[in-house]
């Protein structure tokens, strides 16, 4: 992998990392309402607490959040959602893929016609819709980034597989008579993931960054859980007032989130794709 | 020379003399937006405000909230159940035509014939079981039982034109067609969402207005509207955003007016389940009993909230504390009535006393898009609770799917805002016992039910002596708030923006009406 | 050919009717938006009188059925907010969504191609590096942080721009439009550049990749070995093949920028119908929210129908029954 790539992915783990630690990292649990004090609310970064002797390096929120913890625990949130909604709609998507691949005719035809249809209307659409049905919560978001991103993992699995399965070893394997969940998962499967781990890595970016959008328009996440998109939204009022901390700094973590799956998923491609190997 | 620079100024004079006659437009920049242009289609202030520059009621509100003669000239109750209105003569409507108790009946009927309105007017049209045309100035409004507030009541019907309105559609409405009233402005256009434009009807019978044309833009992100007077775009606007008002202030070309509006916050609580569905003890596990019910624990809520660091932190500023459920000013507000003290070792013992020394734990749910900074508040709130040992959690919605649950009775303790121009009709919303045929209690969320307030709502509401009225409504407010019946938490301020040299009149109920501007 | 227009035909209804029964079904169960558009002081019977006079009394499916039954005749039924037809509304709010989409696509091709054409033929250089990197970033960048930042950036610290609205438009064939004047370009420019970042990037690395691939092909080599001036060969030869995956992808994600419009519209409260939604949904307004989805899927799918059409028109090779 290239140089490129190993970066992204040490910057990755780091951020897991990060998020997997921040209890024992941020000073100050912004979800426990008992640590927040209102008096400490909208000061600028580097200011000191009032009655306990902390400082805010990154300044204070509305409610007198430090921000450096709500940014690493909202970190959690956010990787969590994307994380799990990924895992979730690739397990679904290859299913689907690869039973349409195998099967062929009515089972392609069938699975493949919903793909499309699905296709042809834009995640962010369908999600929005499904959030404004079910209400905010955790689990309802990572249901709504499945429902919208399954499709795209579908078609990948589908393609590839339907390469796999034209090549001798496969064929071999039939004649011998292998169940077929044995030639999917173990012949199949593995020399497809290259490609849908491409696929992944980008969706997994896709996904937080949807989680962000919705959370900001108010259909995502509860308020006192705020993720990195929440965070930003509620800055946003203030932006203009010139209290830029309070959604400057979380934009820019998720940015960096952001650019470090996509980095990832550009070198899986060039990996995948010996052609574009040669840059 | 001296003679040349004298004739220039002359000439700069000239130009200075004619600048008023530019002047005469406003344009108003407005936070929310005008749905229906027909003013009986749905009743919600964005389209009250806007009505009113058209039409007129029978008796107008001043920015005080006091009642004054509009239309009807004077009014009175000829016996317990019947109330006579004198028409003003000689008020003609924007076609010419002459206004007449034929018009008033027509549109003291109309709103109860909309059968698509989403929400109707027919609550103040209802108490009114028979109208009667004396002459072609008197009407006589009759009621089933004695009813004092009915001269308040017809100030929310506008009076329309007979002529224009009996056949119109919302479309004739919307398109200007059938917009006939006698107010002091005449329509122009209207670009839904965008805009609407008025003009001065040369013929209005009160005060004429100071604008030839008035121009109000819809711009219902605060971001926007305040960019929008900051570039000169709006000569004012409506609702300052919290966050800028500090901003506003330090900048001489703009000036900020502000006033303690009629809208009081505050909380109300489960009191009528045994088992309320979002309190429980901090493991999350049912309590053996419904702590809210208990008056001691709604005394510690109260204590437990700081209201001035809330109305100086969370509302930077934008309210005053509140010890009453209307505002200062308003018939039925209690002058001994003061704002709970901030008092967390108080309500940790009273807690203690009520058998829970160590807490328990809630969830306070509110609006997120409906009141001044409401999540926040409500995070406020919860936070201040956590800190005397009742664990609260927060969950905010937007209002189509809060007021819904809220009326239903899903939550355990919510948030909400009253703007009310007297305390007995507040009173019977928001703690009257409820009663869904009389519509009593129908805003009171947390059943909270106490006959002797009911009484006393009852005989101020049927009292037509003002004095009487006052005495018994603030009884009643005493009573209910002595139970802690709700929570009040503040008064809400409302404030506008303006350009300077704009003179401004702010209202208490807080709509922005082009005539309460006027040129320095 | 005729064949394959009637099945994407067939498809295209199928998608249609599909969505209609979803959103009809899903907005149902949000809340009743009876509760927050009658009166408080309402008593019972004013709510169920309410309730009848706006269908809402009947089971759900008899409501769709109506609601099927109307849309054959073009309606969509009354906005519950403003009691004009819900149809009409997102239609007179769909030109300034359209403009702003049309805005960003433009410059998205504008500046995607040209970079995206630099990048695949100097690939070594350190510009090219360095546009890849800033594609990179453009690609991770959220639309909706981006419109705040430059908001801050250009409307509060630089005063440039102004932050929202749509400032001053003019008709044209009758359609309010805002690049008639200074007033309206001002307020397009930077909902505009927000909503393009992303799809610029994406050109810009589909152009260099499509280009390193023309130029890997044989026609290309030969070309070269001849001798041809080499900016023939970038403009004649590589342009016509990078054409067909530029204009494909750009048809196909015009659709997405006028479903991401819904933000941008949102940060910038440009009066579009993306914006119309939002506030659709936050009111209970479910005719507007059904109209609006059923506008936009009839616009993805003429659109989808429009690239396939041109798709072949630029590649007689492809046969329409399938698509790669």
């Amino acid at each position: 992998m290239s140089r490129r790539g190993w970066f992204s992915l040490i910057l990755l783990a780091a951020l897991l990392l990060a998020a997997l630690l921040a209890p024992w990292l941020a000073s100050q649990n912004p979800y426990d309402l008992a640590t927040l004090d209102i008096l400490d609310a909208r000061l600028p970064p580097g200011s000191a607490a009032l009655d306990h002797g902390g400082t805010y390096w990154l300044g204070t929120d509305a409610q007198g959040r430090d921000m450096l913890s709500a940014m690493l625990y909202g970190l959690r949130i956010s990787l969590t959602v994307g994380v799990l909604s990924t895992l979730l709609a690739l397990t679904a998507g290859v299913v689907l893929g690869l039973l349409a691949a195998w099967h062929g005719r009515w089972v392609d035809a069938l699975i493949m016609r919903v793909v499309d249809i699905q296709l042809s209307f834009p995640a962010i659409l369908l999600a929005l819709v499904l959030l404004a049905l079910t209400g905010p919560g955790v689990s309802k978001i990572v249901l709504a980034l499945l429902a919208a991103q399954w499709a795209y993992y579908a078609r990948t699995a589908r393609s590839a597989a339907l390469v796999e399965c034209q090549k001798d070893y496969v064929a071999a394997a039939r004649l011998l008579r292998l169940p077929t969940w044995r030639i999917l998962l173990r012949h199949v499967l593995p020399n497809c993931l290259p490609t849908l781990l491409t696929v992944a890595a980008l969706q997994l970016a896709a996904a937080i960054s949807l989680e962000a959008t919705l959370s900001f328009l108010g259909l995502g996440l509860p308020v006192t859980e705020p993720s990195l998109g929440l965070l930003i939204a509620n800055g946003f009022q203030y932006l203009l007032s010139g209290r830029y901390w309070i959604s400057v700094f979380p934009g820019l973590l998720l940015v960096v989130v952001l650019t470090s799956c996509n980095l990832l998923a550009d070198a899986l491609r060039q990996r995948a794709d010996p052609r574009e190997a040669g840059r | 020379m001296p003679r040349f620079r004298h004739a220039l100024s002359a000439l700069t004079l000239a130009f200075a003399a004619t600048l008023p006659a530019h002047a005469a437009d406003l344009r108003i920049g407005l936070a929310a937006d005008v749905s229906s242009l027909d003013p009986h289609f749905v009743n919600i202030a964005p389209n009250i405000a806007l009505s009113s520059h058209l039409f007129e009621s029978l008796t107008s509100v001043d920015a005080n909230g006091k009642l004054q003669p509009g239309l009807a000239t004077s009014w009175k109750a000829v016996d317990p159940t019947t109330w006579e209105f004198k028409l003003r003569r000689g008020v003609k409507f924007h076609d010419g035509s002459e206004l007449t108790a034929d018009d008033v009946v027509f549109s003291l009927d109309r709103p109860a014939t909309l059968t698509n309105s989403p929400g109707p007017f027919t609550s103040y049209t209802k108490p009114i079981v028979a109208k009667q045309v004396v002459d072609r100035y008197t009407v006589r409004l009759k009621t089933a039982t004695p009813y004092g507030p009915l001269p308040l009541d017809v100030n929310s019907i506008f009076i329309v034109s007979k002529k224009a309105a009996q056949n119109a559609t919302p479309e004739d409405f919307n398109s200007g067609k059938a917009l006939i009233g006698t107010g002091p402005f005449k329509f122009a256009s209207f670009k839904r969402g965008e805009a609407i434009e008025l003009v001065r009807n040369p013929q209005y019978w009160g005060e004429k207005p100071a604008w030839d044309k008035v121009t109000f833009r819809i711009l219902t992100s605060d971001a926007p509207r305040l960019a929008a007077l900051l570039a000169g775009d709006v000569d004012a606007i409506e609702n300052v955003p919290t966050a800028d008002i500090a901003r506003l202030k330090a900048n001489p070309k703009f000036v900020l007016a502000q006033r303690a509006s009629w809208r009081t916050l505050f909380w109300q609580l489960d009191q009528w389940r045994d088992n309320s569905p979002y309190v429980t003890d901090k493991a999350g596990k049912p309590l053996a009993k419904n702590p809210l019910k208990d008056v001691r624990v709604r005394q510690a809520i109260s204590k437990a909230i700081n209201r001035d660091a809330l109305v100086e932190r969370t509302l930077e500023g934008l309210a005053i504390p509140a010890g009453n459920i209307v505002s200062p000013g308003i018939l039925g507000n209690a002058k001994a009535l003061k704002p709970e003290a901030y008092d967390p070792e108080g309500a940790k013992k009273l807690l203690a006393a009520a058998g829970y020394p160590d807490g328990f734990a809630l969830t306070l749910h509110g609006p997120n898009n409906r009141y001044i900074n409401d999540e926040q508040v409500v995070q406020t709130v919860a936070q201040l609770l956590t800190r005397v040992g009742i664990q609260a959690k927060v969950e905010t919605l937007p209002l189509s799917a809060y007021f819904g649950k809220a009326r239903a009775g899903d939550y355990s303790v919510a948030l909400l805002g009253w703007g009310s121009l007297a305390g007995d009709f507040a009173l019977r919303s928001l703690v009257g016992t409820p009663n869904p045929d009389t519509g009593w209690g129908s805003w009171n969320w947390g059943r909270y039910s106490n006959p002797k307030v009911d009484q006393l709502v009852a005989a101020s509401l049927a009292s037509v002596e003002p004095q009487e009225r006052e005495k018994l409504a603030e009884q009643a407010a005493t009573q209910a708030l002595k139970d802690y019946a709700v929570i009040p938490l503040y008064h809400q301020y409302a404030s506008w923006g303006l350009k300077k040299g704009i003179k401004f009149t702010p209202r208490v109920d807080e709509f922005s009406f082009a005539w309460q501007f006027k040129p320095e | 050919m005729s064949g394959f227009m009637i099945r994407r035909l067939i498809q295209a209804l199928l998608v249609l009717l599909t969505m209609s029964a979803l959103v009809f079904v899903a907005v149902f169960a949000i809340g009743d938006p009876l509760a927050l558009l009658v009166d408080p002081q309402a008593d019972r019977h004013d709510i169920a009188r309410v309730r009848a006079g706006l269908g809402l009394d009947q089971p759900w499916w008899v409501q769709y059925a109506r609601f099927v039954g109307a849309m054959a005749h073009g309606d969509l039924g009354r906005s519950f907010v403003h009691g004009e037809p819900a149809i009409r509304l997102v239609l007179e709010r769909m030109p300034a969504t359209l403009e702003l989409a049309v805005a960003a696509l433009l410059i998205a091709l504008l500046v995607g191609v040209p970079l995206g054409l630099w990048v695949g033929l100097q690939p070594r250089s350190w510009s090219a590096r360095l546009i890849d990197a800033l594609s990179l970033l453009g690609f991770s960048l959220p639309t909706f942080w981006v419109g705040m930042m430059f908001i801050m950036l250009f409307g509060v610290w630089l005063g440039w721009l102004p932050t929202g609205g749509r400032g001053e438009t003019t008709l044209w064939l009758g359609i309010p439009l805002s690049i008639g004047s200074l007033d309206g370009w001002r307020h397009l420019l930077l909902p505009a550049l927000t909503l393009a970042l992303f799809k610029c990037s994406l050109l810009l690395r589909l152009t260099a990749s499509a280009t390193r691939e023309a130029l890997r092909q044989d026609y290309v080599r030969f070309a070269r070995a001849r001798g041809l001036h080499p900016a023939r060969i970038v403009f004649v030869h590589v342009f016509k093949n990078i054409l067909i995956p530029i204009v494909t992808v750009s048809g196909l994600e015009f659709g997405s920028l006028i479903a991401f419009a819904v933000v941008t519209e949102t940060v910038f409260a440009w009066p579009g119908m993306g914006k119309l939604l939002i506030e659709a949904i936050g009111q209970l307004d479910r005719p507007v929210v059904v109209a609006y989805l059923l506008v936009t899927v009839t616009l993805f799918v003429t659109i989808n129908l429009v690239v396939d059409l041109l798709y072949a028109l630029l590649d007689p090779r492809v046969r329409l029954r399938s698509r790669p």
